[in-house]
């Protein structure tokens, strides 16, 4: 997030496009009702109906797969009708024209077209996030997990920039983390084209700079990234897996094929709280400790590192990740040793400046914020207040692709998956507690009442959901949240687990499989053929 | 020569047809040539007349009119044969001077023209100058002009509280809002009163034509009319005379040819007596539960939907183009000096003639009871009258001679409230009255604040509890404690004036309640708790009646031998009192 | 913004005109008591503890809900507001259980808290008390409708924090209640903000219920290991074992949480826990075994890999679910220890 989320409720506009906030960030939702109750503006853009649609001003129920089309159609009427911030674009961007004459295409009726939304309420969006000086952009998922991910987040910068929306209080784009650390993974570079940081390993300088710090020589090409090494697996060149609190077999698309990747891998060890999906492929199952069990710092979606702190011991001979870790790396002969994480995110740090005037002791009861480049500096609420990184926001003209899966007569529905409110991610936790199994426990396939009727599928009724890679059984909820020709699944639920059935193509850039995206066929189970 | 015979509702029901009947047959028979015509028969409105004497007959011949009361249709051909015929007035039949007195004492403004007018016309009200002030008001007069003569006129909110209208208007007129509202409270929820309704049943227009100079004053251009759901007929009256304003052009854009828009909107409340608190009835308009919210901020500075508010009662705009079109000082000449003009007045109970009245502010209650009202229908001696309903208190014989106005009346305990007026004589228990009354409040509470949601529960077990012969000493103290605690801390007017009732019976009252409490007795022989049943052996002449009527086999006896109650098993129903021919059953 | 000179109990202060009389008061280090206002909900003015005197004003104001005003003079504490407190206590406590006792918002309760404080017990006006028998079924939240006392807070955060108007008040007088549409089961997002705002035990987690309230608890500040908001949670544990999850006002989510956060932390004390580590066997069964077997057959594999394959066959995927300090390491470990670039989180899934 450019935003911190206290600054949600002093928005004048929320544009909230691919993000089913009230489910999936509930704490989120509720400063943007507060905002709402101010006065706020909402506008929501998703295939589905989904529960913030109740405090919108206008709903754009748009096609799944195609966001590039309605933004680019959004930022054209903003740049024809003259609400483009041009103060903006002629000190702080660059590229304005090429990307003007990029968008010329985009028109209402065509974008109209191509999206499913009225074009009265594409112009009708525009004008209500255009004239807005003190607007937020808010995605998730819904906009990355597209074969066309990174352009949709490209499009969306656009927006923005197009009307100088960023870069002050209350005003942004945010995108909202879905898991409690993934912004702190990402920081301490759990990637393979980074250190902690996002200081690039193929940067000789930045190498030189951890070499020193680690004490030995590290790799100078970037590695792969998961779901590359699935198919490394699959393929052979990936021999051995280190899994620590993941459960792709769940997570990752093209189920069967997961599967198959982890069984060829010569040795996979899985270090979790649970038996997990993908643990019962280990070779070694290392028992760990949960987040109430242990110490140390997340760093949530507003880029506020937080305290995490130990309020029960592990259970049994459990241990916490971190003496795993340090233990392990013994074993392999670079000891990794530290009294306390204190001193492992002291070393963290020195390493990147962005943290290194954040320590244990200020954040002992509020959490602060990054870039904190200094031991005396407050942290960041918002982002770009002093300027954008690379001097100009470039404008980057972007081109609408559909989606790499399209329905054909054979598989006739577009399939979207998520989360619902109760469960979360791949349930290993959430399916653990009795009264939120007693409340959302049953795997549900949503469908249109429409399409329903005319399948004979009754509420509750069992359904076979098949794409080319898979089939699964699932019960149908008739829901007006879907439109006609769409089908959801969360994403939480290993007996009719969506990810059997989901793409795994990538996004070429950014390799995130196109999970929001697939064709489908539907049918009542008993009447579904070639079981 | 012109034969009018009441048909309003009372006219019918005490047989006016069949008196019409009769006179035109017996004028077919004796050919007398005169014409019988029906009187307030086609408005499906009370008249508002003396209708406790009905069939009224009136007789029109050689100018002059004669009234007859309680005509049967066995008494027309002795009328026809000797006033109509022979010239000769029936003297047995004709109304008496109280007759008079019940017209005299009153003065009509707001009720002028109900029953006089079908208020389903508004050619009609036209005809009586209807509209003519609004009409004056939107082409050659200021808002602050009219806020003057409002204020001028001395007219207070006739809904209960009687803030000074123009005050108010004026306080409207100043607040600062691109939107303003004018509301009509018509949610009149007192029980026994119906003064609203029968303004807006009589005389819909003229309400209409109170808002349109109250919103042009205020400079609002939306109207609400908020009515209760259980009026069918003044709110399809309502809804016609809002069409035909609006097809006049007297509502809508540019009303009578000005630059000003006004329009009005009905709304339904739905029988909740809180709603006609104006937060309350706020709320609910909003479509939220209609619980009342803290004062301040007033609805004049945030009312409906946040925007400047006014809220006026039926009456009170309905007063509005009387005193445009008369003037002030017209107006200002009704009354005493800080209550101006008239009220009305629903005078009901154990009055002789009971019905809605209007009459002078400052009139004495004497007159309304004994020179208006008739006196007290059984002849048993007046008691007190109860005015302003729940949020009242009563005013005992003693004070007979109090003027009615907001003054007075605060000073002896009660309120002038919206009109309602309930005549008790010596058959009213006067703790069983303010019980009535605490039942009707705590049933009627929102609950919201915790005074009148429990407050007045404990208020009402311990009317209970004295009216069921479980007094204890301390409860006249506990009554006056609880309800010195409710009327300080309650949030709106419905839990500040509940104790009301309580508090004034016991002003007047209080050897009554020391009668429940200490000697388990009700001197008005109301409280069932307090009653017991026995035969007077003497008078009893064994007919088996008071047995066969005992619904919990009390009652034993013999043929031929005086018949016993049994105390344990009396229910006190008073079965067995109802039914004996002899008066032997005593009830003590 | 303008200010305004007002008088709290004799004292001068000058205070936005946008403040509450009580809001002004408590920036001043004030307190006036009361049961329905919320900092976080428009006022409610329903429970008439927070009654003042205004010098010109015939009655006490609830200070909740009135605006100051330019030269407004405020007395917050006389006898006679004191009395008032007093009978509004003991009615409420009229109509309460009073079993303190085995009552779940025992220490926790602002109504056990001001009766105590006023020494009041609810026997002044002894009377009928609320029955209420039918309980809710739904799994989360425990609503005691006997312990309530109107005073709207969780109405009011439902609306107008949460959206989602599950309850409201409905009947009248004394039988007024808060409830669900039909008087059915509460169906809502269970967020339980209606429960972290109620001043009694009316409204409580029904995973609480005998698990313990005050003695022997320990209360440990953390973040929600649930999604990416980082709400902050306060961990109630006993006996090492967690038995309710709560947060604090003051955090920056403002004691907001959502289900999961709230309710979602019995997974803590499944059985289905992994205690001990665990190796595959040749029949492909795990056994149980010690850590020091376990990471030398670990490290004996990964030795054994990277010297026949290099470090790039070797892969690691770690968690957005670990602490900062577990990822640094983890990529550490792969990049200094293995020495592959082959380190990745789910971030993009």
């Amino acid at each position: 997030m450019t935003n911190s989320i206290r600054e949600i409720e002093g928005m004048e506009v929320l544009f909230i496009i691919g993000s089913n906030t009230k489910e999936t960030h509930p704490v989120i939702a509720n400063r943007m009702i507060k905002a709402f109750r101010k006065g706020a503006k909402i506008i929501v853009a998703d295939p589905r109906r989904v529960p913030m649609t109740k405090f919108s001003e206008l709903y754009l129920p748009l096609r799944p797969g195609t966001d590039v089309a309605l933004l680019n159609g959004m930022a054209k009427v903003i740049s024809d009708e003259g609400l483009r911030n041009d103060d903006f674009i002629r000190d702080k961007t660059e590229g304005y024209e090429a990307w003007k004459d990029a968008v010329r295409d985009f028109t209402p009726e065509r974008v109209s077209r191509i999206t499913g939304v009225a074009k009265d309420d594409i112009i009708r969006a525009a004008r209500i996030y255009g004239a807005s000086r003190t607007a937020g952009i808010f995605y998730t998922m819904g906009i990355t997990q597209h074969t066309c991910g990174t352009d949709n987040v490209k499009a969306i910068a656009n927006l923005a920039t197009l009307t100088g929306n960023i870069g002050r209080p209350h005003t942004g784009v945010n995108p909202l983390r879905g898991q409690n650390n993934v912004q702190g993974a990402s920081d301490a570079a759990c990637a393979p084209n980074v250190f902690p940081g996002y200081q690039k390993v193929d940067d000789p300088a930045v190498r030189k700079k951890f070499e020193e710090a680690w004490g030995v020589t590290l790799p100078p090409k970037p590695g792969l990234t998961t779901t590359e090494m699935i198919n490394a697996a699959a393929d052979g060149r990936l021999k051995a897996l280190y899994i620590m609190g993941e459960n792709p077999v769940l997570t990752d698309p093209n189920q069967h094929h997961t599967i198959k990747a982890l069984q060829d891998l010569e040795f996979l060890v899985v270090q979790d709280i649970f038996m997990t999906e993908t643990a019962k492929y280990a070779h070694v199952v290392l028992p760990a400790a949960c987040s109430y069990e242990k110490e140390g710092t997340f760093t949530n979606t507003d880029r506020r590192v937080q305290r995490v702190r130990k309020a029960v011991n592990p259970p049994g001979d459990a241990w916490d990740d971190l003496s795993i870790i340090m233990a392990l790396s013994r074993h392999l002969g670079y000891p990794m040793e530290y009294r306390s994480p204190e001193l492992v995110f002291e070393e963290f740090r020195r390493l990147w400046p962005a943290l290194s005037g954040i320590s244990y002791e200020r954040i002992k009861s509020r959490g602060i914020a990054w870039p904190c480049p200094a031991p005396d500096h407050p942290g960041t609420e918002f982002l770009y207040k002093d300027g954008f990184p690379k001097g100009r926001v470039p404008f980057v003209p972007v081109e609408y692709r559909e989606p790499a899966e399209v329905t054909s007569d054979e598989y006739p529905f577009v399939l979207t998956t998520g989360r619902n409110l109760y469960q979360y991610h791949s349930g290993s936790m959430t399916r653990r507690v009795e009264p939120i199994e007693k409340r959302a426990g049953k795997a549900y396939a949503e469908i249109n009442e429409a399409d329903a009727v005319r399948l004979e599928i009754r509420d509750g009724g069992k359904v076979k959901v098949r794409s080319k890679r898979g089939v699964i059984e699932i019960s149908a909820r008739i829901s007006a949240m879907v439109p006609p020709g769409t089908i959801f699944i969360p994403m939480h639920y290993a007996e009719a687990a969506a990810n059997v059935i989901t793409n795994d193509a990538l996004d070429p850039t950014v390799k995130i499989p196109e999970l929001k995206v697939c064709a489908v066929q539907v049918a009542a189970a008993d009447k579904s053929s070639g079981e | 020569m012109i034969i009018r015979v009441c048909m309003g509702p009372a006219g019918i029901a005490a047989g006016g047809k069949q008196v019409l009947d009769a006179f035109n047959a017996e004028l077919g028979r004796t050919q007398v040539a005169a014409k019988v015509l029906e009187n307030c028969s086609s408005h499906q409105v009370g008249c508002l007349g003396l209708c406790a004497r009905d069939v009224l007959v009136e007789v029109h011949r050689d100018g002059t009119k004669t009234v007859y009361q309680y005509v049967k249709p066995d008494m027309v051909a002795r009328i026809v044969q000797e006033h109509l015929i022979g010239g000769k007035v029936v003297k047995d039949w004709l109304v008496d001077a109280a007759y008079d007195s019940f017209y005299r004492k009153q003065v009509k403004v707001v009720l002028a023209d109900c029953g006089r007018i079908d208020p389903e016309s508004i050619d009609a009200y036209e005809s009586v100058k209807g509209y003519e002030a609004a009409r004056d008001v939107l082409a050659s007069r200021t808002p602050e002009e009219i806020i003057e003569e409002i204020k001028m006129s001395g007219l207070r909110g006739r809904g209960g509280a009687g803030f000074p209208t123009g005050l108010k208007w004026e306080l409207g007129r100043k607040a600062k809002s691109d939107v303003k509202y004018i509301i009509c409270n018509a949610d009149e929820g007192d029980p026994g009163a119906f003064m609203d309704r029968a303004v807006i049943e009589g005389s819909p227009h003229a309400v209409i034509e109170g808002m349109i100079i109250g919103a042009y004053a205020i400079q609002a251009g939306h109207g609400y009319v908020y009515i209760r759901a259980e009026y069918p007929l003044a709110v399809e009256r309502l809804r016609m005379a809002l069409d035909q304003a609006r097809s006049r052009g007297y509502l809508g854009k540019g009303i009578f040819r000005s630059k000003f828009d006004f329009d009005i909107k009905i709304k339904l409340g739905a029988g909740a007596f809180v709603c006609g608190e104006e937060t309350a009835l706020i709320a609910s308009i909003e479509g939220q539960r209609g619980m009342p919210r803290p004062k301040p901020p007033f609805p004049v500075n945030k009312g409906l939907w946040q925007k400047p508010t006014v809220i006026n009662n039926v009456e009170t705009l309905a007063n509005i183009p009387h005193i445009i079109r008369n003037g002030c000082g017209w107006y200002a000449g009704f009354g005493t000096e800080r209550s101006r003009g008239t009220k009305v007045f629903a005078l009901t109970g154990k009055i002789k003639n009971p019905g809605l009245i209007e009459v002078p502010m400052g009139i004495t209650l004497r007159e309304i009871i004994e020179e208006i009202g008739g006196g007290i229908e059984s002849g048993k001696p007046f008691k007190a009258v109860q005015t302003g309903g729940p949020s009242g208190g009563c005013i005992p014989a003693s004070m007979m001679d109090i003027t009615m106005d907001y003054e007075a009346l605060a000073k002896a305990g009660s309120i002038v409230g919206s009109g309602g007026m309930i005549v008790l004589d010596a058959d009213d228990c006067m703790v069983n009255v303010a019980k009535y009354f605490v039942q009707f409040t705590q049933a009627e509470s929102c609950g919201k604040c915790v005074p009148c949601r429990v407050g007045t529960k404990r208020l009402l077990e311990t009317l209970e509890r004295i009216t069921s012969g479980k007094g204890s000493p301390n409860d006249i103290e506990l009554l006056e404690e609880l309800s010195g605690g409710i009327k300080s801390l309650s949030l709106c007017g419905l839990g500040q004036t509940a104790p009301n009732p309580v508090l004034s019976t016991i002003k007047y009252f209080r050897d009554e309640y020391d009668a429940h409490i200490r000697d388990r007795k009700c001197p008005a022989k109301v409280c069932k708790g307090l009653l017991t049943y026995s035969i007077d052996a003497a008078k009893c002449k064994a007919c088996g009646s008071c047995l066969k009527a005992c619904p919990s086999g009390a009652v034993s006896g013999e043929k031929k031998k005086p018949h016993k109650i049994d105390p344990a098993k009396c229910v006190r129903c008073g079965a067995c009192f109802d039914v004996c021919k002899f008066g032997a059953v005593e009830r003590e | 913004m303008a200010m305004v000179t007002i008088t709290i109990n004799g004292k001068a202060l000058t205070v936005p005109d946008n403040l509450t009389v009580m809001e002004a008061a408590n920036r001043h280090g004030i307190a006036i008591p009361n049961l329905c206002r919320h900092p976080q909900l428009t006022p409610f003015g329903g429970c008439r503890l927070c009654v003042v005197e205004v010098k010109g004003l015939p009655r006490p104001i609830a200070s909740c809900t009135t605006p100051v005003t330019e030269g407004m003079e405020v007395t917050t504490m006389t006898p006679r507001l004191e009395e008032h407190r007093r009978f509004v206590l003991e009615l409420i406590l009229s109509d309460h259980p009073n079993d303190c006792m085995t009552c779940q918002a025992t220490g926790s309760c602002q109504l056990q808290e001001l009766a105590y404080t006023y020494g009041v017990k609810g026997e002044r006006y002894p009377g009928e008390r609320r029955i209420y028998s039918k309980r809710d079924g739904n799994p989360f939240i425990e609503r005691d409708l006997e312990k309530c006392i109107l005073c709207g807070r969780c109405v009011k955060i439902c609306d107008e924090v949460q959206g989602v108007e599950a309850i409201d008040f409905g009947y009248r007088g004394f039988k007024a209640k808060i409830t669900t549409p039909f008087e059915d089961d509460l169906d809502c997002e269970f967020c339980g903000q209606c429960v972290s705002v109620c001043p009694t035990g009316a409204l409580t987690g029904k995973l609480w219920k005998g698990k313990g309230r005050y003695e022997g608890v320990r209360e440990t500040e953390t973040v929600c290991p649930y999604c990416g908001t980082g709400c902050n949670i306060t961990v109630h544990a006993r006996n090492n074992e967690i038995i309710r999850i709560s947060s604090k006002p003051w955090a920056w989510n403002e004691g907001l949480l959502c289900v999961k956060g709230r309710f979602g932390y019995p997974f803590v004390k499944s059985p289905e826990r992994l205690t001990k580590p665990l190796i595959r066997r040749a029949s492909g069964n795990f056994e149980e075994t010690s850590w020091t077997a376990a990471l030398e057959y670990v490290s004996a594999w990964l030795k054994k890999i990277r010297e026949e394959r290099g470090p790039d066959a070797i892969g690691g995927l770690s968690s957005a679910r670990c602490t900062n300090e577990e990822n640094y390491l983890f990529q550490k470990l792969l990049r200094a220890g293995v020495g592959t670039n082959n380190v990745d989180h789910c971030a993009r899934l």
